[in-house]
């Protein structure tokens, strides 16, 4: 996993509330590879292109000064529903690698830190406030800083934001996280001997034939 | 009742309130099988296999006789077989008749019971929570680490409990109950919650029922959505083939019966819903939240307060194809889709034959039944013949038209009345245009070609 630090990038403004991941992706495209190099494409794909295949002009992503975002400032909700992590993969395929929302799909959020994709969470009046500067800068760009947990707008405000102190270790290393859980083998293999014990019909038993 | 789960499940304590928690129960479809490849690159194995249960739902057709539409789809499906007989999972593959959808034959096999963890690849798995279970969606990452660890690192949630005291009217069921307390709460009103489904209109309903409700949690903005086990939840369970025996199953029942909230537990969120102010209800909109009773009216976005939503509206109304002020009964339907996690068990297919028993669809109207035995048992009381005579198209078991991934999906403009879960843009396939609804509602929408108040045909 890419670990996140600091990126100062071009933002892009989405208004809409509830995007959903069906929308970020169309679920026709979950089932390719997504180390196909056209995966980028699949973002946004239904909303972003027209049935020809070119762009709809009126997509955020497709007019000039926003094109190759690598942070996207959303409304509520944003990544609700379905729980494809293929969503985050689509976003880190076409470079973005920070999503500031006001609050974001709890599966969505999740998935987020597993590609080193880091998901803010800032009030609305601020995430609003930073939509508009970019409608009214395009191409104007933020700084979304890890270590000091501060996103800095274009006119030079420092918000700050809160972020699980275990999720911000292990987006700042880039660990692997089945990596570090299998060191915790002797404390699960403990759980299981007391589980076992405790809950021993959690448990399914082999069907008697 | 969540507090009680949780803490029984915590391996370890790590940073900032995240906590190692053991998975009780993992399950798996073809859609995920990308993650048993992963785990397979980096030399790791399935920790525990006798806790995960595989079948194939999302991808496999259901029209009768041709369960894959194409090569990539085959080597999904094929895949799946090969991982889970490797590592020594139960699979209910093509041809099983136990095989259905992920969140219909968990509980029906008995994997899904209560005061356990359970986890699937899929943002419905709330449905397991209607047995009292704590079961929630995950990313296709944390079912590869629930393959090789059978734990998440998990923070733990805000609780929210939403009771609906009193009786349901007629035509009014467990759909109409979720889609009234997602127009209550929105689309992101669960959001970092667990919801405890209470109250004596919960308690009075079907397992098939309470399945419906917790299903939907997700579209709410909830995981995870629950509700206490009692007699009817037991009944349900009792000789289902992976559900405890003997010895297990007295202890089991110990355990369960002591699960329930406790009186004077406390919620960081409480919400009330009377089920005597629940009509039928139908989605006119791009979001579940877009709610209404059948006998409202398209809103009028100008009417809205708030411009963010105002322009939403406007952009859910010009999808949809809709005017402010149409009457919704009087919206046209192209097709009609009952099934899905949300509505495929018996209670499901026996509400909508009550309404297509001696009427005639007009436009074409697929039933897909949750499982092999669904469809069994349907066809021993003869739903099938119902449905058949009625001009409905009985099919097999299967996601189907809910999730636009299979090839079954609406063309471009079809309006659908849908028993699914989502209305969102393109669910349904590319430009096609979702209502949703309950089962009975649905019929009633086949045989009269529009969206229809299933109460003037049952009176």
């Amino acid at each position: 996993m890419p670990p996140f630090t600091r990126v100062t990038a071009v933002a892009a403004p989405i208004d809409l509330p509830n995007v959903d991941t069906d929308r970020v992706i169309p679920a026709r495209f979950l089932r390719k590879d997504k180390n196909v190099p056209e995966y980028s494409s699949f973002l946004f794909h239904d909303v972003r292109f027209a049935a020809d295949g070119t762009e709809r002009p009126e997509f955020v992503l497709n007019q000039p000064p926003y094109r190759g975002a690598q942070i996207v400032v959303a409304a509520e909700n944003f990544g609700c529903g379905s729980s494809r992590e293929a969503a985050v993969w689509a976003l880190a395929a076409y470079g973005v690698r920070a999503v500031l929302a006001p609050s974001l799909g709890d599966i969505f959020h999740q998935n987020c830190f597993k590609n080193g994709l880091l998901p803010v969470i800032l009030p609305g009046d601020v995430t609003a406030g930073l939509r508009r500067q970019l409608h009214e800068r395009p191409g104007a760009t933020l700084t979304v800083d890890l270590e000091t947990q501060t996103v800095t707008a274009p006119d030079g405000a420092r918000h700050r934001f809160d972020v699980d102190a275990f999720r911000k270790e292990m987006l700042l290393t880039g660990r692997d996280e089945i990596a570090l859980t299998l060191g915790f083998e002797s404390q699960i293999r403990e759980f299981e001997a007391r589980h076992a014990r405790e809950m021993a019909w959690a448990v399914p038993p082999r069907p008697s034939a | 009742m969540f507090d009680k789960i949780w803490a029984r499940h915590v391996v370890a304590k790590g940073p900032g309130g995240h906590v190692l928690l053991y998975i009780d129960r993992h399950l798996l479809h073809e859609g995920t099988t990308a993650a048993f490849g992963r785990l397979a690159k980096s030399g790791r194995r399935v920790r525990r296999p006798d806790l995960s249960f595989a079948t194939a739902d999302h991808y496999v057709q259901t029209s009768p006789g041709t369960p894959t539409a194409d090569a990539e789809v085959r080597a999904m499906v094929d895949s799946l077989g090969r991982h889970t007989t490797d590592q020594g999972i139960v699979y209910f593959g093509v041809g099983d008749p136990r095989r259905g959808i992920v969140h219909v034959i968990g509980p029906e096999q008995g994997p899904t019971v209560p005061g356990i963890t359970l986890v699937c690849g899929d943002s419905h798995t709330a449905t397991h929570g209607a047995f009292g279970a704590l079961a929630f969606g995950i990313g296709s990452s944390e079912v590869e680490h629930v393959l090789a660890t059978q734990t998440l690192w998990q923070k733990k949630p805000l609780t929210m409990r939403i009771s609906v005291e009193g009786r349901l009217g007629p035509g009014v069921n467990a759909k109409d109950v979720i889609l009234a307390i997602i127009a209550k709460i929105g689309a992101g009103g669960g959001v970092r919650h667990a919801i405890e489904y209470a109250g004596s209109t919960i308690r009075g309903m079907s397992m098939d029922e309470r399945m419906t409700v917790c299903n939907m949690s997700i579209e709410a903005g909830a995981r995870a959505g629950m509700i206490a086990p009692d007699e009817t939840t037991v009944a349900y369970l009792e000789a289902r083939p992976w559900a405890p025996r003997g010895e297990a199953w007295s202890r089991a029942l110990d355990s369960w019966r002591a699960l329930g909230s406790d009186a004077g537990a406390a919620f960081d969120r409480e919400v009330e819903l009377a089920a005597g102010d629940i009509a039928p209800t139908v989605t006119w909109g791009t979001s579940p939240q877009d709610a209404l009773p059948i006998t409202g009216r398209v809103p009028d976005p100008a009417a809205a307060g708030d411009p963010g939503r105002r322009e939403s509206m406007a952009r859910a109304l010009a999808y949809m194809g809709l005017r402010p002020g149409t009457p919704l009964a009087e919206i046209p339907v192209d097709r009609v889709f009952i099934g899905s996690c949300t509505n495929s068990r018996l209670d499901d297919l026996r509400a909508a034959a009550r309404v297509a028993q001696g009427r005639r669809a007009v436009v074409p109207a697929w039933i897909v039944p949750g499982s092999g035995l669904i469809k069994r048992a349907a066809e021993a009381e003869g739903l099938d013949r119902v449905f058949v005579d009625a001009g409905f198209e009985w099919r097999e078991a299967g996601c189907s038209m809910c999730v636009g991934m299979n090839g079954e999906t609406a063309c471009e403009g079809e309006r659908v009345a849908s028993t699914s879960n989502r209305n969102f843009e393109g669910r349904q396939g590319k430009g096609a245009r979702t209502h949703l609804m309950s089962p009975a509602m649905a019929a009633a929408a086949a045989v009269t070609g529009r969206l229809t108040d299933v109460r003037t045909l049952t009176a």
